[in-house]
Parts: structure tokens; sequence; C-alpha cells
């Protein structure tokens, strides 16, 4: 019973709770102001994505590649650096997955081709995210910057290479990729809705975050740098190491999620307009997810809730599906503000000392 | 502090009481706007048109918008309105979805295509690849496409010669032009534009040998703010007639060229695309528009649908000749007699066959 009640005592677990029903209910009184209805919404919103398997299988779909950005974020974030660059990690490990997916298809077979691709893809994004972090270590260079920057370069960079060398005449996209992380035995379960092993892989990369950081020797390193440099230092830790290390990682995560994206989803490679965003939606899954890997994961599962069933809104009660995003906007608002929320929460902490005292 | 909390707990609950009524009253005075959200231009006709002198069909046609969005006074647009038209004549049960990015394509057509829709349109060059796929998987469903070839028995594909439109609008500008300099400012690189900048550079070196034209790529179709950076450079540059081809990307284009000509100096143009964009933009930097009847075709092959004369599979094309493309009554406006006189007479030649109009 008292370790029951210390689990819901502690504010890691009550603020976001706490914070998505506010969240809701700030969507709901600007929906009102709107003049709709806020209930038919919601019914809505989680109809369309538990209303049929297709849908649920395609939520599924939305929700894995910002598990693995929530993930990289959340990552660099213990050690102490801002990863804002998930996004061109995302693109950089989508066209290497396309590379080796397209140019080695004749000559491996497919049980090497596939996860070659996805490995490379990992490699890749932390190559990229490694750029920053060796800036960061070597020369002071804020990661932020660093991070925004090559978000750009990674854009044009895999446009190029998708134009110039992967190219499908006379479309905007590469050739289609034979190498392939869809899970085919699914599809009469789940309707043909795109699921792929990358949620997989997801899962078991939390898994091997939380390990990795709370149980071995270099993860305590990595966490003591991100809580204090200096005095990691001073303790002898390597910090430049330990920065471009964790940088790395934190894009292996990203780099997946690419991966994850053009194997299992699209199949091919599209010359994208502006970048797909899954960096940047990975930043507020990690906040949401307090940045632990099992917070993460239920914020992702959330965040592609809210955003797939949001479509929903508009199909079932005619609600410009733009409202979710003031959902979710609140909800990291109220996150971030913690302060709101314990003090809606205080008169409740005062019953409950009450009750101690009688 | 706990009287500071009741009060404001009080508080909330008496402004959420007074908003809900706000909502009430909003519901009642305005079912059809909030029906039709965000096709803001025509809700309050809408509103005035009772859906009871309408004859009664049950069939329902969904649209899924590519990601430039269903405002984006372009072709999503016309697209949308043309199907609000045919609402308002036949009675027939309309929605759209919006697609944020191109994952959502498939799962935006499947939910029309799984909720019974009748008919189901893509909107749009990208949407191609999932048009193709959502159509296999369910092959008893009615599917259409703008912009693009679909190869499967019932999908309808409906294509336009922008090239030859693009011809018309390019010896507007070459005669119209002071500086001899035109600019193009497509939005992606495919197929479709480059009808749309190949059509255009012809047509204006066709009656101005001497002027060049100035070809970029803004990348995107739903950027405004690259459209106006990237147009100010070319007003900059000397060159006075702006072609975008780009979908909302061209917004940020007027915008520029509207600041320039009410600061004064030399005045600009821009030429409108796929709608008569001086409705929109207004005449005073709108020249003349090349027109895609994107409207005409999703009217026409939705008119089947509601007839059950659909048959699928087949491309229809349309060009000069089929009245899919062209310049607007309104250019009159801006372009001189003489000039008209000279586009008639192109218009004549490209449909005879005089002309042949460079398509890439």
């Amino acid at each position: 019973m008292s370790k029951l009640r210390k689990i819901f005592a502690t504010d890691s677990y009550i603020v976001p709770l706490v914070a998505i029903v506010m969240g809701f209910l700030v969507g709901a009184i600007v929906m009102l102001v709107g003049g709709y209805d806020p209930i038919a919404a919601y019914s809505a919103l989680f109809k369309r994505v538990f209303g049929s398997p297709y849908d649920f299988g395609e939520a599924i779909r939305e929700m894995t590649p910002l598990m693995f950005t929530g993930l990289a974020v959340a990552f660099a974030f213990r050690s102490g650096m801002f990863n804002i660059g998930a996004d061109g990690q995302v693109l950089i490990g989508m066209t290497a997955a396309s590379v080796v997916g397209i140019k080695f298809a004749g000559a491996l077979p497919n049980f090497v081709l596939v996860p070659l691709a996805v490995i490379i893809a990992g490699v890749c994004g932390g190559l990229w995210a490694g750029i920053a972090g060796y800036l960061k270590a070597k020369r002071g260079i804020n990661e932020v910057i660093t991070t925004i920057m090559l978000n750009w370069v990674a854009l044009f960079l895999s446009n190029y290479i998708v134009r110039s060398f992967l190219l499908l005449q006379g479309q905007n996209r590469s050739e289609d990729i034979p190498a392939s992380l869809s899970m085919t035995f699914l599809n009469s379960v789940f309707d043909n809705a795109r699921l792929h092993w990358g949620t997989a892989i997801a899962l078991a990369a939390a898994v091997f975050f939380y390990v990795y950081l709370w149980k071995t020797k270099q993860g305590y390193e990595m966490r003591a740098v991100g809580l204090n440099p200096h005095a990691a230092e001073y303790a002898g830790m390597n910090v430049g190491r330990n920065v471009i290390k964790a940088m790395f990682i934190s894009g292996v995560f990203a780099g997946l999620a690419g991966a994850g994206e053009v194997l299992g989803v699209f199949h091919y490679q599209s010359v994208f307009a502006a970048s797909p965003g899954y960096g940047f939606d990975g930043i507020a899954v990690a906040l949401l997810g307090l940045t632990h890997p099992l917070g993460v994961i239920l914020a992702a599962i959330l965040y592609g809730t809210l955003t797939y069933g949001s479509a929903g809104m508009s199909f079932g009660a005619d609600v410009p599906p733009e409202l979710i995003r003031i959902v979710i906007g609140s909800i990291i608002f109220f996150i971030a503000a913690q302060g709101i929320v314990r003090w809606v929460l205080k008169p409740f902490y005062f019953k409950r000392k009450k009750e101690k005292v009688l | 502090m706990k009287k500071l909390y009741q009060l404001s707990l009080v508080m909330l609950l008496a402004f959420t009481v007074i908003l809900a009524g706000c909502g009430n009253n909003n519901n009642n005075s305005g079912n059809a706007g909030g029906k039709n959200a965000g096709a803001a231009t025509n809700a309050p006709a809408e509103a005035t048109a009772a859906p009871t002198d309408a004859p009664k069909t049950d069939v329902k046609v969904g649209m899924v918008t590519d990601v430039g969005g269903v405002n984006d006074k372009s072709f999503n647009q016309s697209a949308w309105e043309a199907l609000q038209a045919l609402e308002k004549e036949t009675g027939i049960e309309i929605k759209y979805l919006q697609s944020k990015s191109n994952a959502d394509y498939e799962p935006n057509l499947n939910q029309f295509v799984k909720g019974g829709y009748n008919l189901t349109w893509g909107i749009g060059f990208d949407l191609g690849d999932a048009i193709k796929k959502v159509a296999t998987e369910n092959p008893n469903a009615n599917l259409a496409i703008i912009d693009s070839v679909v190869d499967a028995p019932n999908v309808e594909s409906v294509t336009f010669s922008e090239n030859e439109g693009s011809f018309l609008v390019g010896v507007v500008a070459g005669l119209t032009t002071k500086t001899n300099k035109v600019g193009f400012i497509g939005g992606m690189e495919s197929p479709v534009i480059k009808r749309f900048e190949v059509g255009f550079k012809a047509g204006v070196l066709a009656v101005n040998p001497k002027a060049t034209v100035k070809i970029t790529y803004a990348g995107a179709y739903d950027k405004p703010d690259i459209g106006k950076s990237l147009a100010a450079t070319l007003y900059n540059d000397g060159n006075d007639i702006i072609f975008p081809a780009a979908g909302a990307t061209g917004n940020g284009v007027f915008n520029e060229a509207k600041s320039r000509n009410k600061a004064g100096g030399s005045k600009v143009w821009v030429i409108g695309v796929d709608k008569d964009q001086s409705l929109e933009f207004g005449d005073d930097v709108t020249l003349t528009s090349m027109i895609k009847r994107v409207d005409e075709a999703v009217k026409k092959v939705s008119q089947q649908v509601v007839d059950g004369t659909f048959k699928g599979g087949t491309t229809t094309v349309l060009g000069l000749k089929d009245n899919g493309v062209g310049l607007p009554e309104t250019s009159k406006a801006n372009v001189s007699a003489d000039i008209l006189a000279k586009v008639d007479e192109y218009t004549k030649q490209i449909i005879d066959g005089t002309i042949k109009v460079p398509a890439e």
C-alpha cells in the first residue's frame, strides 16, 4: 500500500497525467468557442484510431518514427545536449537505407540486405549527429546551432542523392526499394496497414536506452557529464568523448527512424520539399516523456494517437485537424510549466497530508 | 491559497458554461458553415442554399488534398469548389481531408474508400503512388486523380496540357514586358511543372526572341515565404513579369508584387496559375492567368458517378481544344486587344496543329 501511494505521490507520474487532462480541457474550450462539439470531436478522434484494424495499424505506423526521434532527443538530453537535428539525422538514415536497399539489391540476398540497410542507416544517422558532437567537444560550438544547420544540409544532400542516383524516371521519387521491413504476414489482420519491424526495433532501442544509461559504467559517465560536465571532468571522465558518443547514439536512434520510414512505410524515398518534421515532434515527445525511455514510448503513443486521430476529427465531427495541435501544444506547455499543474494539484496534496496526520 | 483555488474553479466553471452557450448559438445559426469548415469562401453561400430544394441522391464523393491544403487558392481549392457546386446541384455528400505529409495520403484515401464513398479524388501528382496502392487493394472502390496517370481499372486519370496554356500566357508576357526579362517560379521539378516551364518559355520566345526567361524553382508548393523572396530576387534583377506555377508558394509572389506596386517604382506583374487569380489578388498585379480547369474535370468525372456512367481505367488529357486550359475573360482588363488577338491566333494554330508546343 505504501508503495502504491509512493508511486502515485511522485510528481513524475502525476504531472504529465494532469497536464494531459488539462491539455484536453483547453482543446475542448477552444472547440466550444469555435462552435464545435468537443465530445463528438474527441470520440471521433479515438474512434478513428481504435475503430478498425487498418486505422489501428496505421496509428502504430505514425507512432514509430516518433518513438525513435523521441528517444534520440531524450538520450542527448540526458547527456546534457539538445539535439534539434534529429530531423536531419532521420533524412540521412532514410537516404542511407535507400542507397543500400537499391544499389545492393541484386548482389545480396534479402536476409542480409535488409539488416545491412538498417545498420548502415543507423550508423550514418549517428555519424551525422556525431559531426555536431565533434564540433561541440573539440571546438566548443553549441550543438543547437550546428544541428539546426545540419538539418538543412541533410535535406538538400539527400534530395541531391535521390535526384542524381536513385531517381525513378519522370517521378519525384526514388526507384522502388526491394529491401523491405514490412510485416507482410500481418497484412490480413491489419487490412494492409503499413506495419513494419521498425516498431519492434524502436521498443528494443528503448530497452537499450534504459540499460545503457542506468546499468553500465559508460552510461553512468554520460549521465554525470549531462548533470555537470565540470564535476565529471574533475572526477576524471573524458567529457569530450562522452559528448561525441552521446550524440552518435542519439543520431543512431534517429537514423533508424529513417530506415523504418523508407524500408517499411513508403518503399521509396521522395524528394522532400521540406524536412518531414519527425525530429521536431521528437523534441515534444521527449519532453512529454520526461526524457525517460518508458515515458518517451508512452508519449510517442499519445502523440501518434492524437496526430493520427486528428484526421478522424475533421472527418467525423468536422473539426479542423489543426485543433489537435492546440491540444498537443497545451499539454507540452503544462508539462514545461509544471508550476501550474502543481498549483492545480495543491488542494489534493493538502488533503493527503491531513489524512496522514490523522 | 485554498480559497483562491476554489474561487478560480468556480470562475472556470462559469466561463465554461458561458462559452458552451456561445457554442450552441453558433451551431444553430451556421450549421452549413461548420459542416464545410475550412472552405471559407463559399461557406456563406452554402448556408443560404437549403439542401431541401436540391434533388436527393445518396452519392458520396471524397477528396484528399496534397500537402498544399484545401485553401491553397490554386488547384486543390478549384477542385473543392467544383465539388461544392456539384453538391448544390445534385445534393451529393462531399467531404475533404487535408494531408499534412505524404505519409497521410494512404490513410486519408482509405478513410473515404473504407467509409463507403462512391468516388475518392486524389488531387495532385504526388498522390499517384498512394492511389495506385489503394486502388489495387480495394478493386471495388472508384478513385480518380488529377495530374497523374495511374494504371488501374478503377481509377480515372485526368491530366492537362499545361504546356499549351502556358505558351499562351508566355505570348502575353513576351509582348507585355518592358524590360525584356521575365521570370518563372516552379514548385518542385516534376513532369507537370516542367510542362508549365517549357510551354511558357516557348511562348515568350515565339513573340519576343530578344527576351530572356529566368527559370527558378522554389522546391515547395506550400511556402509563400520562399515564393516572396524568390520574387523579390527576380524583380530586383529587372524581370517585370513572373509566372509562378507553385501552388500556395505563388501567393508570396503576389504579395511581393503588390507591395512593390504600392511603393511606386516600375510596374511589375504576376501571371496567375490554375485559377483566375485576378479574382483573388486583384487586377492591379494580375496580368492574366493560366487557367487549368481542374474544376471542370472534377465536376465531369464526379457527375459520371452520380449518373452511374463512371468507367475508370481511362486517362483524359485536357488541352486547349477541350477548353481544359486557357486564359480567363478578365484578361482584357490588363492585356491590350492587340495582344489578345495574337493569343487567339496562336490558340488556333495550336489547336489545328500548326504549332507544336514542346512538353519537356
